[in-house]
């Protein structure tokens, strides 16, 4: 098992319905991973590969995939991503895709995305930046120049993107968010049932992205770096960001996640770069109270040691965060295999990185062998890594996704100044709560 | 409501349209059925074996997502619940992956000391076309343990052709241990997987009977058990759709007579135990049936009486897994006063469904192999009120208010006999 789960996780568009054309349990696996963190209606189609369609491809498979899903959800966009089987075998979605245009009697058909995301290459994060960038490149369109901020925010949670667009509200600055899940996969109790959740970035706005004033990614490493044994193609490996770039010449700012202080200011002063105006008063109010909060929590905390795991970008903004309120982090572990997570995450952990472990390609068996070693006083990351905090009594801080044994994952706040202050009370009230309860006395003041 | 060509044929209203419903097909592409592929078949009914290894063959996904899904617990060791996988990569697609599967093998081995080991295919393997027969039996007499290759490439057929894979491996488990006599008349309980500690309720029931289980396949499941399972004077199956194959195999080669059961609801659930005491033909057996039958029911029926007066006149949905599983839970709706108006399955099979038909009222919808397009439809159209279903069922009945019971592979309360009759109404 790797930290990371395999593959790919098609972006919300607005009224986008993904096909995954692979073995019918690609899809229903994703939809159960999926459904059980964000606890919504989630809707993947399989093009249901049998022995057959192996042997002899799968195109019929596909357009009866497509054309079906055509009739079922009426999509305005039909997103296909590749799976191990249909890429080692050979089958060209392009092909099928034009195959399909041709071949049907439809006069309105919807626009079509693809993303190559096998299995054995990379992990989910890296299918997550290739749908994304999937996206940007088919339609991404030159164009007379406006104001607006690409946003790459990366695989963050709803209540995450809802904040970042709240953010550019307040600098009254107009973006485009990609991918923007925060309604898709967070939608309020229906009165009718919906095929397609509300919400959503629309193909009109992605339109806009190639003409952007500049475009923002939260995260340094999303998905560069070796893949073991990727073929390498830049065309392919670029981040959206990257290739508007270089496609359409509009700068890119690279940006850890926003989580602490340190690189909250970095992703603000962003913004103000850009846009030209100062952090609005609502954010530096938040930001003075954040501080005032790690003064009054940082005695609690201070020195303790860490175990962080997940994703390379969110661990790096978690570790940061971490050092930078005294918490050191002794192990920073992830699935991850770009080969660049020892640098970066050290880049920002002035404090303590010389005691600090970096693993990548670590899976949570690993984690566990390490946490029985090597002391330990809180975890950091998934729910998946429940079971070490269990067995070894140390306590644990869920983030991230995914979180498939609490409600609210989805809902968990990370970012920006608020985010982290949410994080820092409920790191600082675990720990004091795990010294509570192992006391002798049952004291009731801090 | 518009259904999607292809697919008509598998849904049927009684009273309304043709007679018969079609079933056993393969999932309509494009059509978001609810059911895995057939690695998952193999996958959640060997999973429960606790003292085995279960090493995935492929990419990291296919373990990743059926790590620890079941609520199949366990009396003693857990190394089921660990995921182990061969994380193949773009190197061993193109040259191959055995040197790496005999790596892992080994090492886990090594390091865990389980009784025997399962090894499954996925579809990767089956397109590289590693010999990972070879392998195991390679490994298997280094390490001086029975390690099993599992064919449950994802295309090789439906979750339910996963299912006989599954068999067909156990089948070769079964048997090598011809050294044990039992004493009693002793029995094998086949597809019941310990949800919630389901067979343990059970067990406790055929004990007080006078009747001893040789082993439960698969919850709880222990290798040393299983091997010697072929001594048993019958095999009871409930979840027939994924042991028949197992049951089948066992009666020619054994001559292990076998009958299909189930435990959900009261009806079945005394039935079960009536139908092995007149097996045996024991009238002592069955007067214990009887007594316990009796003493449970005392308990249970007054407390029921409340749950029945609040949902009484209740209109429920049911889409799950199995189809027998599908006919027991609308006789024990029926028991409380529920009327089921729509019912379905992944798995079943013409017999299931024209027993489902018969027990029906008429205008229920019956549905094989749905999708949520559907089964929201349904729900809608016939103004259900609770959805009895799994994982990838319950955000649509929370999202249009309707009240949920999971009745699936994670379920935390046992559903299964007397004491699961009550937990199923408290749920409801």
């Amino acid at each position: 098992m790797r930290p990371a789960w395999g593959k790919h996780r098609f972006q919300r568009d607005k009224c986008c319905v993904p096909i995954i054309h692979g073995s019918q349990g690609c899809a229903t696996y994703i939809r159960r991973y999926l459904i059980s963190h964000y606890k919504e209606p989630i809707d993947i189609a399989s093009s249901n590969f049998s022995e057959a369609a192996t042997i002899f491809g799968g195109s019929d498979n596909c357009l009866l995939a497509i054309e079906n899903v055509i009739s079922q959800y009426k999509p305005e966009v039909v997103a296909l991503a590749s799976t191990c089987l249909s890429e080692t075998i050979g089958d060209d979605m392009g092909l099928f895709i034009s195959n399909f245009k041709q071949a049907t009697e439809r006069k309105k058909l919807p626009h079509f995305v693809m993303a190559s995301t096998p299995s054995y290459q990379g992990s989910h994060i890296d299918g997550f930046h290739e749908a994304v960038s999937a996206v940007v490149r088919a339609y991404a369109e030159e164009g007379l120049a406006t104001n607006k901020i690409n946003l790459f925010p990366g695989f963050v949670s709803t209540e995450d993107l809802r904040q970042l667009k709240e953010i550019f509200f307040h600098f009254e600055a107009e973006y485009i968010l990609l991918p923007d899940y925060s309604e898709t996969l967070d939608n309020p109790v229906w009165d009718t049932y919906m095929r397609i959740p509300e919400g959503g970035t629309t193909i009109e706005e992605i339109k806009g992205a190639g003409s952007a004033k500049a475009s923002i990614e939260l995260g340094t490493i999303l998905n560069k770096g070796s893949l073991s044994g990727r073929v390498k193609n830049n065309g392919l490996s670029l981040s959206g960001a990257g290739y508007l770039g270089k496609k359409f010449n509009i700068k890119k700012y690279s940006t850890p996640l926003p989580i602490g202080v340190n690189l909250t200011d970095k992703y603000f002063s962003c913004i103000s770069e850009i846009t030209g105006k100062a952090m609005p008063e609502k954010y530096s109010r938040e930001r003075g109270r954040l501080i005032d909060a790690y003064a009054d929590g940082h005695k609690y905390i201070f020195g303790k040691k860490a175990v962080v795991y997940g994703e390379e970008d969110f661990v790096i903004a978690l570790s940061a965060f971490l050092d930078e309120i005294g918490i050191a982090v002794v192990l920073a572990a992830t699935g991850g295999e770009s080969n660049l997570f020892e640098e970066e995450v050290k880049k920002y952990c002035p404090e303590n990185r010389g005691a600090m472990e970096v693993r990548n390609v670590f899976d949570f068996e690993q984690i566990h062998e390490w946490c029985k070693k090597n002391e330990t006083d809180i975890l950091i990351g998934n729910s998946k890594g429940y079971y070490i905090s269990r067995e070894l009594d140390i306590p644990m801080v869920r983030v991230g996704f995914p979180v498939h044994d609490r409600l609210g994952g989805q809902r968990i706040k990370h970012l920006s100044y608020a985010g982290t202050q949410e994080l820092f009370d409920k790191i600082v009230n675990t720990l004091i709560e795990y010294k509570q309860a192992h006391s002798p006395v049952g004291y009731s003041y801090m | 409501m518009d259904i999607i060509k292809g697919r008509q044929t598998q849904i049927l209203t009684k009273g309304e349209g043709p007679d018969k419903i079609a079933c056993e097909k393969k999932s309509l592409a494009g059509s978001v059925s609810q059911r895995a592929c057939a690695f998952c078949g193999a996958r959640v009914v060997l999973y429960p074996i606790a003292d085995a290894l279960h090493l995935i063959h492929g990419p990291v996904g296919c373990a990743a997502y059926t790590w620890d899904i079941r609520g199949a617990l366990s009396s003693g060791p857990q190394i089921h619940r660990l995921s182990f996988t061969t994380d193949l990569k773009e190197k061993e697609v193109v040259f191959g992956g055995e040197a790496k599967l005999y790596g892992a093998l080994t090492y886990l081995i090594e390091k865990y000391h389980p009784k025997a080991a399962f090894v499954y295919s996925t579809c990767i393997v089956g397109i590289i076309g590693d010999d990972v027969e070879a392998i195991c039996r390679k490994v298997g007499k280094e390490k001086g343990i029975d390690v099993f290759p599992v064919m449950s490439e994802g295309f090789n057929g439906t979750k339910k052709d996963g299912y006989k894979i599954a068999c067909s491996t156990l089948s070769r488990l079964v048997g090598t241990n011809n050294d044990f006599t039992p004493s009693k008349p002793s029995i094998n309980i086949l597809g019941d997987f310990n949800l919630a500690g389901e067979f343990w309720i059970l067990s406790d029931y055929y004990r007080k009977m006078g009747v001893d289980i040789i082993s439960c396949l698969t919850g709880d499941g222990r290798v040393d058990e299983i091997r010697k399972a072929h001594k048993a004077a019958l095999n009871v199956v409930q979840c027939s759709g994924s042991m028949m194959h197992l049951a089948k195999d066992m009666k020619e080669k054994y001559n292990i007579p076998f009958m299909k059961v189930s435990y959900f609801g009261i009806e079945d659930m005394s039935e079960a135990l009536y139908e092995v005491a007149r097996f045996f033909k024991s009238g002592e057996m069955m007067d214990n049936a009887r007594q316990l039958v009796r003493d449970e029911l005392q308990q249970l029926l007054p407390a029921l009486q409340q749950y029945r007066v609040k949902l009484e006149g209740k209109k429920a949905a049911i889409y799950v897994g199995g189809a027998f599983k599908a006919i027991s839970l609308v006789k024990a709706l029926r028991l409380i006063g529920i009327k089921t108006v729509v019912v379905g399955s992944q798995t079943g099979n013409a017999d299931d469904y024209k027993l489902l038909k018969d027990l029906c009222d008429e205008g229920t919808i019956i549905v094989d192999d749905s999708n949520p397009n559907e089964l929201s439809g349904f729900v809608q159209l016939t103004g259900a009120d609770l959805f009895i279903g799994g994982v990838k069922e319950r955000p649509i009945a929370y999202k249009l208010g309707l009240g949920f019971c999971d009745h699936n592979h994670e379920r935390k309360e046992a559903l299964a006999g007397y004491e699961g009759m009550l937990n199923l109404c408290l749920c409801l």
